[in-house]
């Protein structure tokens, strides 16, 4: 590994540019899979366990789960490539990759978020209004903190296909842990391509850990 | 001539479709590719997750793999595969077969895990060798949960096949890649639109095979 | 003095990285006023970025580029490895980068494919009408890089094979290996087929910029021709053989700086082309040997080695 001794500021750097662009896509993507997931859920009231029992509701659910699930079809590179087409952007501009894996955040937060709100039990939500909760006061103190386990196991899986996918931006000269992976690959270094790919893991792995964590501590009322 | 425009322009032209390099000669690589990978990476993923699954040693192994293989990051495997073996086969399809075991093992391991052990000893009692609950239990209902797994599978390698095209081989990423060197915009968007229309066939194609495959009463 | 600039410089980078394009955006608001000169005012609205194509060598020549510029206290950063031609030219245009390194003859038939230039002279005369208002070539360096078509000893004896004018008559039994953009260039197979009557059995599209895959299929004989930048270390390391180009299939290619007039000052520009003046194709070799060779060096370190000795 006497490439990353002599290299470590360079690897610093990009790994640096690396989290960023795996971390504002997974904020940016999770707060939008949000709303749409609450509105294919749909409507929760009077102790009926959903609206799924009507077509509307029906319908309304699985096109929201399936546009999501097409834009997982789209491979990475294309959508890095097509980007500034579509946004108008620089081809160089970092704006491309946020924009490209949000979506992809979002196709696949969209899903495990409609789970975690279904895995709420109408019950303590009819319990919630009977205590006199208004609709938004019981989505934020109520629904959304009992929906938040589920919703963490998804959201780690979408942090780790993430970090991957970042990686793939390089193709496209997107400075990130990707770049060891396309310049050691031209330079002949796989001591540069191995020290890539370690480092992908390790963060993977270690933001894994951290946002398992949070969702434990954001649940620390499960324990009492 | 705006995108549109043009992409349906290539779509069109003469040459496009037929003939070496053509979208019939690049599909049917593809779907080459991404059958041998799948196949491959089913012959690592079925015996491990079966194994695991029915004994139910070594789940959390199970569980801590899956999760590394999720985080491997497909170039980054490609490139050094590459810089080892060369161009050829062996180096693309080896990076993808480990990108495809993460999602099948999952979902051996998960369905056959989620079969209720009542059900299980049920089978035990009525004097079954323990190679025939696998079979003839486990296995059958576990089909809906190692289909999903398949499928996953399938969409995400069908669209990562794309990046074999970055090393030297054919596929519709070829497109993809000649088109970004030459910045022709139609022909990615096309290979775009044809890489998602094929993930939806094979998806559609392997959701009929789970709807005459599974047994009745599971779902 | 230098290396405080340079660290400057690499905090500089890795600050405007995060902040994706804020800079040349505000660089390209704060020159729009001075349209009547050549050059902008640059260095007011932020540092020049130098942007590189995505293969070593161009990589180190912008970051040779970025190293004089700090050096005589005008602050620059790199953007490596944006792309073939099309994306950092575009990416020039567009103003997101302000100067690239560029080969010359290559550079021309990207904006004029019916150039009929063929001499170092002609090419460099064309160019400023080819490359229109917004981008200018500055004065080119002795240095030269070409795309050359490269063969093991094995297969020049095996056939004997010395010049491209040598092919014709083995139309379809060698496999071709280059970059995947050789196959519509100019130069590339339509050049091949017009000047030498020359049709490969196949094309193979190894996208690694003529780098150790194109080397490796080369030496394993699952191509027998390859395109290799004429600066290659790995030509002289493995003995293979360069077909001579008697008629100027490969156009000359001296290395030159293209800017984006509105982003580099006078100054900026007066720079660029003291380093045009001392830098040699035999420099390229050496830089290209330390930095892909056993050294392994980093592009800048390189770059800003030769910096120090030749400024």
């Amino acid at each position: 590994m006497n490439w990353l001794s002599s290299n470590l500021d360079y690897v610093a750097q990009l790994t640096a540019l690396h989290l960023l662009q795996a971390l504002i896509p997974l904020v940016a993507g999770t707060l939008l899979a949000l709303p749409l997931a609450r509105l294919a859920v749909g409507r929760r009231r009077d102790g009926r366990s959903t609206e799924l029992s009507t077509t509307g509701g029906k319908v309304r659910r699985a096109t929201v789960i399936n546009s999501a699930a097409l834009l997982y079809t789209i491979p990475s590179l294309a959508l890095f490539v097509l980007m500034p087409l579509i946004l108008g952007t620089s081809i160089t501009s970092l704006l491309n990759v946020y924009v490209a894996l949000s979506l992809y955040v979002l196709a696949m937060m969209v899903r495990s978020a409609v789970d975690a709100f279904e895995s709420v039990s109408p019950t303590t939500l009819e319990a919630a209004t009977a205590m006199g909760y208004t609709p938004v006061r019981r989505f934020w103190m109520v629904e959304l903190p009992l929906a938040i386990p589920v919703m963490v196991a998804g959201l780690r899986v979408a942090l780790v296909s993430n970090i991957s996918m970042v990686s793939v931006g390089a193709v496209i000269g997107i400075q990130s842990l990707g770049t060891l992976f396309t310049d050691g690959l031209r330079r002949n270094i796989p001591a540069e391509i191995i020290v890539g790919i370690i480092g992908t893991v390790l963060l993977a792995l270690v933001l894994d850990r951290v946002l398992a964590a949070l969702g434990a501590w954001n649940t620390r009322w499960r324990k009492v | 001539m705006n995108i549109f425009e043009s992409t349906a322009a290539w779509f069109t032209a003469e040459g496009t479709w037929a003939g070496a390099g053509g979208i019939i000669q690049r599909t049917t690589e593809h779907l080459g590719y991404s059958a041998l990978v799948i196949i491959l990476a089913a012959l690592i993923a079925f015996p491990l997750g079966l194994l695991v699954g029915h004994t139910g040693k070594g789940e959390n192994l199970v569980v801590a793999l899956t999760g590394a293989l999720r985080a491997l990051p497909t170039l980054g495997l490609l490139t050094l595969f590459a810089l080892w073996l060369g161009l050829g086969l062996t180096a693309p399809i080896a990076a993808l077969v480990i990108l495809a075991i993460s999602p099948l093992l999952a979902g051996v391991y998960a369905g056959i895990a989620a079969v209720d052990p009542i059900t299980v000893d049920a089978a035990r009692a009525q004097g079954m060798t323990e190679w025939q609950i696998l079979s003839r239990v486990e296995i059958p209902l576990a089909l809906p949960l190692i289909f999903g797994g398949i499928r996953n599978a399938a969409l995400q390698v069908i669209a990562t096949v794309t990046i074999v095209a970055y090393i030297n081989l054919g596929g519709l990423g070829r497109f993809l890649i000649d088109g970004l060197a030459v910045r022709d915009y139609s022909r990615m968007v096309g290979a775009v639109l044809l890489v998602a229309a094929l993930a939806l066939l094979v998806d559609l194609l392997l959701a009929g095979l789970q709807r005459l495959t599974t047994p009745a009463g599971t779902s | 003095m230098n290396i405080s600039l340079n660290t400057t410089s690499l905090n500089r980078r890795r600050f405007l990285g995060v902040l994706g394009v804020g800079a040349s955006v505000s660089a390209l608001t704060a020159c729009g006023i001075s349209g009547e000169t050549a050059f902008g005012t640059g260095a007011q609205g932020g540092p020049i970025i130098v942007g590189s194509a995505d293969f070593p060598e161009s990589q180190i020549i912008a970051e040779i580029y970025a190293a004089a510029l700090n050096q005589r206290g005008i602050s620059a950063e790199t953007r490596p490895a944006i792309g073939a031609r099309e994306a950092y030219i575009g990416a020039l245009q567009e103003g997101s980068v302000g100067v690239v390194p560029d080969y010359s003859g290559n550079l021309l038939l990207y904006f004029d494919a019916q150039s009929t230039a063929v001499t170092a002279e002609e090419i460099i005369a064309a160019l400023p009408q080819a490359l229109g208002e917004t981008l200018a070539a500055l004065k080119p360096s002795t240095a030269e890089n070409k795309d050359s078509m490269v063969i093991t000893s094995q297969t020049a004896e095996e056939f004997g094979l010395r010049s491209l004018d040598d092919l014709s008559e083995h139309n379809r039994q060698l496999v071709l290996g280059a970059p995947p953009e050789f196959a519509e260039r100019g130069y590339g197979l339509p050049g091949l087929e017009k000047n030498y009557g020359f049709t490969p059995q196949s094309f193979e599209p190894i996208n690694d910029g003529g780098g150790p895959l194109t080397v490796k299929a080369l030496l394993d004989d699952q191509v027998q021709i390859v395109d290799l930048f004429s600066t290659d270390p790995a030509i002289i390391a493995n003995d293979l053989v360069v077909l001579e180009d008697p008629k100027n299939n490969f156009l000359p290619q001296q290395v030159l700086p293209v800017i984006n007039g509105e982003l580099v000052s006078y100054a900026a520009a007066q720079v660029l082309d003291e380093v045009s003046a001392v830098l040699t194709t035999e420099d390229l070799i050496a830089l290209n040997t330390r930095v892909s060779g056993e050294e392994k060096a980093n592009p800048a370190t390189a770059a800003q080695d030769w910096v120090a000795e030749n400024l």
